[in-house]
């Protein structure tokens, strides 16, 4: 065991929340340690958002190579090698964490391997030890400290993942083969990705969602158009879902599903459990601590601070909404708040959510039923990507923006988008909620043409009545 | 550490400016001597440098506020690394400079402190950085964004600061019909236009409000021949080269100034200052001529101009002139002053009297030179005369002594030899 070290800032946990908050603190001339247990980079970087995202990629080119004849083309035998398709996508990851180990080094952030434990106080600073294999390797104390250790997946009883028949993200990203049948249960955007990704590459996909309709954090309109354009691509979706018990047998799992319309058998070759996720909250040391934890996820204010000075939460481990882009701020802005820099708190209606699933999802701000249940006026515009050249264009004729606007102050209160390339386009709708731009500003941009981004400048104009192209 | 810049006072009777331009931006490096930022005070554009260096860390005071408080924090500057502060220390309650400490000699530099107290008018008309939202929000609730802090980045008022202050009910709230109608320059019901008044319109209007309301004027009036000056003119022009650098041309104003100048010599009375408690002689000559420019005027000064040459007032005259036109005066080309020309010659005006300018005592108002027919002896003669108008603060100066003044003024003109030698 080697000496105490100090530091200014220790961070644990080096996923998209951890790791930004250590360049940051870095920038502003603190001294910095950061302790990861596995990968640099946390879930996003290595089993989450980016390969995914290549999974999706190549999902979206094998549906593209099976529809060539309207642009003209055709290919006989069109076949994929799933173990290169997993393999490139590992492989962005790895090249991804590896970018993240160099900029820790550069900014001369002290990364340790292991994971770390808080074991009291000495004076105003906090203690932590590293374990690694179950050897203590360091002693550490700072006096600010930010929890970024993340979440993993729920698991319900009779609905264990066994890594073989029933799988989560973990394994789903990973396949050695392609199952010929899939079961989904949950269609939030994990489980909605994953039922897009196994259906485009060929599998039958079934989604069991409990709620009345999938993708239910999205506009129910939104969720709607979403349900209809996966139905149309063979997926079966049953919502009001229970999943009962899962039977395994001969290498397939067998359940029965009860909803409002009735009980459906199933039988499927793996199953996907994306039914959301808990916080890794265990082995901090924070039963010695005043950081209050609740439903497996630490409780704090909107500058990220605990029930205990100078230990701070960000990202998945202090709930939702649990994203990537939401942890990184939360990091920036828990270390400007140590400096003394004052940064204001996150407001959730100004993180977007985005759905990378064919059709994508993207959107910010309150759901239609939300704005409603504020009791403003309100004053919705709306656009179809049939309407829109571009979309034409590409091929990509489903789709819609919609946005909502405050009658009286012409406040941006939602946009949702769904179609090709939304999660690249609902940007502009965010700086718009962020600069506190209104309707006014909205409809004097000039949006270019042609683009699918005509569609975000159309429904705003559509919201008083005056969209030119429809 | 860091180092707040603190709005400069440019003269000694400066009270507040306006911030017209920052050259620098937030983060840029700066070396003590660059120009960081552009002040516009009551008449003039003035660049400010830097003292220090270090990084320009934030900016308090965004370009284009007015009335901003001589030594209110406008920057900060910081040194690489450390900690920018949010906001000024004193943000908002800016410790007004009081009067500046006059030079050393107030009599010999012939400055006098402004006694006038100007209030910094609230950035009427001036710039507000608000997020549209925020000042929808405000309008429709009658807030006034002026008085609300900004909370945004670099000071801007958004949402959370108009619904703060209406929660709180603080905030000037105004009629909310008036304002839009008073704000909005375009036309209204009325047909007319309302133009917000720029910074030195609202310092001709008060200077000259307070001159007259509380200097009491009177006036002397004189016919002066000028034929001996005009000749006298001729023959000095017509001795320039043709040019290069010695070559002049002299103006009947710069006689004029000059004439003026050797008046005030031979009558010191007039050469004087109403103070509270004493009346101050100025010893120097200061001559401070008004020079109309687009929105206004302004008063360069020809100092000493009883000592200089007919040459030198020609040519710092038309140098001031020209930096008057294009706003590049410097406050100590136009503050201070001990007596003041207006000449409206030029626009044929037969005469007219204008209104002093504190704290000096007297101002001469010249109209246009004309033939008319004058008596001399017991025969018509046809003379080039001009009206000249002194306008005097009796409570320095008595009518017979303005009137001795006058007089002085016209043997000067009428036998110019004294201007050259």
């Amino acid at each position: 065991m080697k000496n105490m070290d100090s530091f200014d800032l220790i961070v644990v946990g080096g996923g998209p929340g951890g790791y930004v908050a250590a360049l940051r603190a870095a920038q502003l001339k603190m001294n910095v340690a950061l302790v990861e247990s596995t990968h640099l980079g946390g879930i996003c970087l290595n089993w989450g958002c980016i390969p995914t995202k290549a999974l999706l990629r190549a999902s979206e080119i094998n549906h593209l190579l099976h529809d060539l004849a309207p642009y003209g083309f055709a290919a006989d035998n069109v076949r994929y090698d799933l173990e290169t398709v997993v393999g490139r996508s590992r492989k962005v990851s790895q090249q991804l964490s590896r970018g993240v180990a160099h900029l820790l080094k550069k900014a001369k952030v002290k990364v340790f391997d292991g994971r770390a434990k808080l074991v009291g106080k000495a004076g105003e600073r906090h203690k932590l030890v590293v374990t690694k294999d179950g050897r203590d390797v360091a002693e550490i104390a700072a006096s600010n400290v930010i929890l970024a250790t993340g979440a993993r997946a729920r698991h319900f009883p009779g609905l264990e993942p066994d890594g073989e028949l029933v799988w989560t993200y973990r394994e789903a990203m990973v396949p050695k083969e392609m199952p010929k049948r899939l079961l989904v249960v949950g269609s939030g955007a994990i489980g909605v990705e994953f039922a897009s990704f196994y259906r485009n590459m060929g599998a039958e996909v079934t989604i069991a969602e409990v709620a009345d309709r999938i993708l239910i954090a999205e506009d129910a309109e939104i969720s709607g158009l979403a349900q209809k354009a996966f139905e149309a691509q063979g997926m079966k979706i049953l919502t009001g879902a229970k999943v009962g018990p899962l039977k395994k047998a001969d290498g397939t799992v067998s359940t029965v599903i009860e909803t409002p319309k009735g009980r459906t058998e199933l039988t499927v070759d793996r199953v996907i459990l994306a039914v959301g996720i808990v916080g890794n909250v265990e082995d901090l040391g924070l039963e010695g601590t005043k950081v209050q934890v609740d439903r497996t996820h630490i409780v704090v204010d909107g500058l990220c601070r605990t029930g205990e000075k100078g230990i701070f939460a960000i990202g998945d481990v202090a709930g939702a909404p649990w994203l990537a882009h939401k942890a990184s701020h939360e990091g920036v802005i828990v270390v400007d708040e140590i400096a003394g820099r004052n940064p204001h708190p996150l407001s959730p209606l100004n993180i977007p959510g985005c759905t990378y699933s064919r059709p994508q999802v993207a959107s910010v701000g309150l759901t239609e039923d939300k704005a409603k249940a504020t009791g403003r006026k309100l004053r919705i515009g709306k656009f179809p990507f049939v309407a829109n050249g571009k979309a034409l264009a590409m091929g990509e004729p489903d789709g819609m923006t919609k946005v909502i606007f405050d009658d009286e102050t012409g406040e941006l209160l939602g946009a949702h988008m769904i179609g090709a390339e939304v999660t690249e386009m609902i940007q502009g709708y965010v700086i718009a909620r962020t600069s506190e731009l209104t309707d006014a500003e909205l409809r004097e941009t000039v949006f270019p043409h042609p683009t699918i981004s005509e569609t975000m400048h159309e429904a705003v104009l559509a919201s008083s009545g005056e969209a030119l192209h429809i | 550490m860091a180092i707040e810049i603190l709005m400069p006072a440019l003269s000694p009777t400066m009270t507040e400016g306006t911030l017209a331009r920052w050259l620098k931006k937030e983060g840029e490096a700066v070396s003590a001597g660059d120009v960081i930022a552009e002040i516009e005070t009551d008449k003039a554009t003035m660049e400010v440098e830097a003292v220090d260096e270090g990084i320009l860390g934030r900016i308090f005071v965004p370009e284009g506020t007015e009335g901003v408080a001589v030594n209110a924090p406008i920057a900060v500057l910081v040194e690489e690394g450390e900690a920018v502060p949010e906001a000024s220390g004193s943000a908002g309650a800016a410790p007004k400079k009081a009067e500046a400490p006059v030079g050393t000699d107030a009599v010999s530099t012939g400055t006098v402190a402004d006694t006038s107290k100007a209030k910094p008018d609230v950035s009427e008309g001036g710039r507000v950085i608000a997020s549209p939202l925020a000042r929808r929000i405000a309008r429709k609730a009658g807030l006034a964004l002026e008085t609300l802090n900004g909370s945004g980045p670099r000071g801007r008022i958004v949402r959370r600061d108009v619904e703060k202050a209406l929660e709180a009910g603080s905030g000037k709230t105004v009629p909310a019909e008036k304002t839009t109608v008073s704000v909005a320059p375009p036309v209204d019901a009325g047909g007319v236009a309302r133009v917000p008044h720029s910074s030195i319109r609202k310092v001709i209007a008060r200077r000259l409000t307070e001159a007259k309301q509380s200097v009491p004027h009177f006036y002397v009036a004189m016919d002066i021949e000028l034929d001996a000056l005009l000749a006298l003119r001729s023959q000095l022009n017509a001795a320039s080269p043709s040019e290069g650098e010695g070559a002049f041309k002299l103006s009947v104003n710069d006689m004029l100034i000059k004439a003026v100048a050797l008046a005030l010599r031979v009558v010191p009375g007039v050469n004087v200052s109403f103070a509270e408690n004493e009346m101050i002689q100025y010893e120097d000559v200061d001559i401070s001529v008004a020079v109309s420019i687009p929105d206004g005027l302004i008063t360069p000064i020809i100092r000493q101009a009883d000592r200089k040459s007919l040459r030198e007032i020609s040519s710092e005259a038309k140098a001031l002139i020209k930096k008057a036109r294009s706003g590049k005066l410097r406050p100590e080309e136009f503050q201070g002053g001990t007596f003041s020309i207006s000449n409206m010659g030029m626009f044929g005006v037969k005469e007219f009297s204008a209104i002093i300018n504190p704290p000096q005592a007297g101002i001469l108002a010249i109209a246009a030179g004309e033939k008319r027919a004058v008596v001399r002896g017991d025969q018509l003669a046809i003379a080039t005369v001009m009206t000249a108008t002194l306008s005097v603060d009796h409570r320095a100066v008595d009518g017979a002594l303005g009137a001795e003044w006058l007089g002085a003024l016209r043997d000067i003109v009428q036998n110019p030899y004294r201007l050259v030698v």
